[in-house]
């Protein structure tokens, strides 16, 4: 009985296993909206990254539309979306804030200054601390903040050229529409 | 109406799954020959579906036919034919199908090669890949159809992901998936065992070779993986733990320490209980990979499209089997005893060592991979896991490792002497620390890091030399005795050197690789190193679907040119997907490597990335010289013997039951 029981110890392992599957189905972040939608969005005041010595908070977009872009220089998918958050924010249809999420501020300088830089600010999460009051999963992540601060939706994963046209600008321009409160 | 035969020619797989997943196991149970004799047949007729379902889908990518909603959506009129027919597997439902054909080309294999099996192991064999075949086939049939029609067709379709269109990520998936799929053919020899009850030392020299080819596979696979990496998305970079790499990398884990521990098995019928466990973990593995790529529980790169039904489908897909197979497992193994004894030293305990090392990584990138998802799960919060820990724990529990591996290959069975042992690695051990401490210095610094790295890969290269002379030693004609050396132990000694020139690569990459981000207009220069990079221009090109801005840069030593580098910034014009198409000039002792950046003003400066990188292309030779080993150790005479012996055997039964 023993020995049955150590030989056992695999698929009480799996079984587990199993059950955090199931339930990480169910959280499935591409599919489950964030909490945080139609939520107002977390404030926070973190140094500029470009900006020596300067700081942003979010209180300074108040009344405006804007995008938080979560990205990292050590993330592989943000290198994917890059070019096209570039070729976006040359519109200037929108303020783009980027908030650089457990890097070294040093490359991440160097990664915007090689791949362009699409932010109108950059702001520097060292310790993770802001990305984890924002729910963020993964990067790159971006959400859409509306004029009185509240979060509108949410993209997890590279943003694809068919979902900006589909989803983002519409949903931008509908946004900038509104009234300022 | 072609993609339609297609169709239904998955449709008539999965009925000829079904019987070869029941039929032959019944036979076996019961004993009834012309049962078990089914199994043969029902492979190959389910092979000849595969390929007719395969050959369907190939041919609407190469005939444009948009009417097929998979084709739609990963070609193109521009695309070219190679790429065409490597878009089969460029997304979900096709790479889908890419392993279930696999799938049953390793069970034909398994049918040709497999002769001197008896047939009772043969059919349970056949009905476990079978049974794996059913899972695939009804995944692809109830959730994932290739075959969809898009009606009305598309005049145009959407292009294959541009990260796709290279010659390296076109060969990349398929030689994964002949190593993932492979190991479904060892568990399916681990499962048959277990079901039969009977674990000796001849159901390990079976699944031997065929887990040695399957684990040179995806050793391939993984390389070139890296490789392409490099080339598109890397900047530089060749491995970045992403949870899809982890996904190839933990079964290849599992799988090197499977390779190991049937050695144990084979020769001293020690570590059975153990050895199967490893066989149902590899496959088990390679299922996971699948399930974390398809259903969406983790972010990455390689994501494919998701949907929950998929997840939810592969999730009960990966209970059933694995669960199935472990709950076999914990019925029948505790029967199973090893009456072998060993001393401490001895190679039993290397491989030991080396079985519990492998296994804890496997188990600690797993966890890692995964603990996103506990985080998540538990209601912690939410983090991510970056290289910062992948990298803190692989490297201490691969140091272990590579001091092991060339004095386990040279230890004794059953005992073995530390005075023996140390009068081999003497000298190995004072030559490497004294030249790895040195050859650094050979470079613009010196650094601990590197020096410690070709320390243990001198070690490694020449304790396994050593194991050589170890073999000669004592006899008189040397070469007579070298010529006697079995392949096994050549494709062994290849597999462990091709450690040390992977180490020597990572070391010296990682310690003095070189990269400047900087601006260049047409007629500057730059120095990085000894080199010169002097930018002559930047011109608008066309490729066959995609516009490119081409940039052209010579590379000098001394006043003399050694390159020309064109790198690109392509637009791919379905997609509109920008790509960096880095320019490489490459070589032994190290790559140049250029890549654009953005157009900075107007007089035709780029802001441009430039790389000198030491020793790279070492990584990929390294990798390449443990495929080698293995399909030297995997096509040993032993093997080969034993299948021709062996075959002779069912002829003579099939006249006396006549």
């Amino acid at each position: 009985m023993r020995r049955f029981l150590l030989f056992s110890i695999p698929l009480l392992f799996f079984g587990l296993l199993v059950l955090l599957f199931l339930r990480g189905l169910e959280l499935d972040p591409r599919k489950v909206p964030s909490p945080l939608i139609d939520k107002p969005a977390p404030g926070f005041t973190l140094p500029r990254l470009l900006a020596e010595g300067e700081q942003f908070s979010t209180e300074d977009m108040k009344g405006r539309v804007w995008l938080l872009n979560v990205w990292a220089s050590w993330c592989v998918a943000c290198r994917e979306e890059h070019p096209l958050l570039v070729a976006f924010s040359r519109e200037k249809q929108v303020p783009i804030v980027g908030l650089d999420y457990k890097d070294e501020p040093e490359d991440a300088r160097r990664w915007l200054e090689m791949l362009g830089n699409p932010y109108d600010i950059v702001v520097v999460d060292r310790d993770g601390r802001v990305g984890i009051d924002w729910g963020v999963y993964g990067v790159p992540e971006t959400f859409v903040i509306d004029k009185r601060g509240v979060i509108r939706h949410k993209v997890i994963g590279p943003i694809r050229p068919e979902l900006l046209e589909q989803r983002l600008r519409p949903l931008i321009r509908r946004l900038q529409e509104e009234p300022s409160p | 109406m072609i993609p339609e035969l297609g169709h239904f020619a998955l449709i008539l797989a999965l009925v000829v799954a079904l019987v070869q997943a029941t039929v032959p196991l019944v036979g076996a149970q019961l004993g009834r020959v012309s049962w078990m004799h089914m199994a043969r047949p029902a492979v190959w007729a389910q092979l000849i579906c595969m390929g007719v379902a395969y050959g369907a889908l190939t041919w609407a990518f190469v005939t444009h036919d948009f009417s097929v909603r998979y084709v739609a959506a990963n070609s193109n009129t521009a695309l070219p034919l190679m790429y065409r027919i490597s878009a089969v597997w460029g997304s979900h439902e096709g790479s889908l199908l890419l392993w279930a054909t696999i799938l049953s080309l390793w069970s034909g294999a398994v049918t040709l090669f497999g002769r001197g099996i008896p047939l009772v192991m043969l059919s349970r064999v056949l009905a476990v890949m079978g049974m794996i075949s059913i899972g695939f086939l009804l995944f692809m049939l109830l959730t994932s159809n290739p075959f969809e029609r898009l009606l009305p067709a598309p005049i145009e379709g959407r292009d294959l992901n541009p990260l796709l269109q290279d010659p390296g990520m076109a060969l990349h998936p398929p030689l994964l998936y002949m190593g993932y799929v492979g190991f479904s053919v060892a568990f399916a020899f681990a499962i048959a065992a277990l079901i039969d009850g009977r674990l000796d030392a001849a159901w390990a020299r079976w699944s031997r070779p065929w887990t040695t080819i399957a684990w040179m596979f995806l050793t391939l696979g993984i390389t070139l993986g890296s490789w392409w990496a490099y080339n598109e998305l890397g900047w530089g970079g060749w491995w970045f733990w992403d949870p899809v790499e982890n996904a190839s990398f933990m079964p290849w884990l599992v799988g090197t320490a499977l390779v190991h521990s049937l050695a144990v098995t084979e020769k001293r019928g020690a570590f059975k209980a153990w050895t199967v466990l490893l066989a149902v973990f590899s496959f088990s593995l390679s299922l996971l990979g699948t399930f974390l790529v398809r259903s969406g529980v983790l972010t990455s790169v390689h994501a494919f499209a998701t949907d929950p039904a998929r997840g939810l489908f592969i999730l009960v897909f990966l209970a059933v089997v694995v669960g199935g197979s472990l709950m076999l497992y914990a019925w029948r193994a505790p029967a199973v005893r090893s009456h072998v004894h060993f001393a401490p030293i001895s190679r039993e305990s290397a491989l030991l060592l080396n079985n519990v090392l492998l296994v804890v990584t496997a188990a600690s990138i797993l966890l890692g991979t995964l603990y996103p998802l506990i985080v998540d799960a538990l209601g912690i919060g939410k983090i991510s896991v970056g290289p910062p820990y992948f990298n803190a724990v692989f490297v201490p529990l691969t140091i272990p490792l590579a001091l092991v591996v060339g004095v386990g290959a040279m230890l004794r069975w059953k005992q073995d002497s530390l005075a023996r042992i140390w009068k081999h690695v003497r000298w190995p051990a004072v030559i490497s620390v004294a030249l790895g401490t040195l050859l650094p210095l050979l470079f613009d610094r010196w650094t601990w890091q590197a020096a410690l790295g070709l320390t243990l890969a001198l070690w490694v290269g020449l304790t396994t030399l050593e194991g050589f002379r170890d073999r000669l030693s004592g006899r008189d004609r040397p070469l007579a005795a070298f010529a006697r050396i079995p392949r096994g132990f050549h494709g062994m000694s290849l597999a462990h050197a091709g450690i040390a020139v992977f180490i020597v690569g990572i070391a010296l990459t990682t310690t003095y690789s070189v990269e400047k981000d900087v601006r260049l207009a047409p007629g500057e220069s730059w120095v990085l190193g000894a080199y010169e990079f002097r930018m002559v221009g930047v011109k608008p090109v066309q490729g066959p679907n995609y516009d490119a801005q081409r940039g052209e840069i010579r590379v000098f030593r001394d006043g003399e040119q050694v390159a020309v580098l064109y790198p690109e910034k392509r637009i791919y014009r379905v997609q509109r997907n920008p790509m960096t198409e880095a320019a490489i000039d490459p070589g032994l002792g190290r790559d140049l490597f250029v890549a654009l950046g953005e157009p900075l003003g107007e007089d035709g400066a780029w802001s441009v990335r430039l790389y000198y990188k030491p020793f790279i292309r070492w990584i990929w030779t390294g990798g390449l010289m443990m495929a080698l080993g293995g399909l030297l150790a995997a096509t040993d005479r032993r093997y080969r013997q034993l299948a021709r012996r062996d075959a002779r055997v069912p002829a003579g039964m099939a006249e006396a039951a006549a």
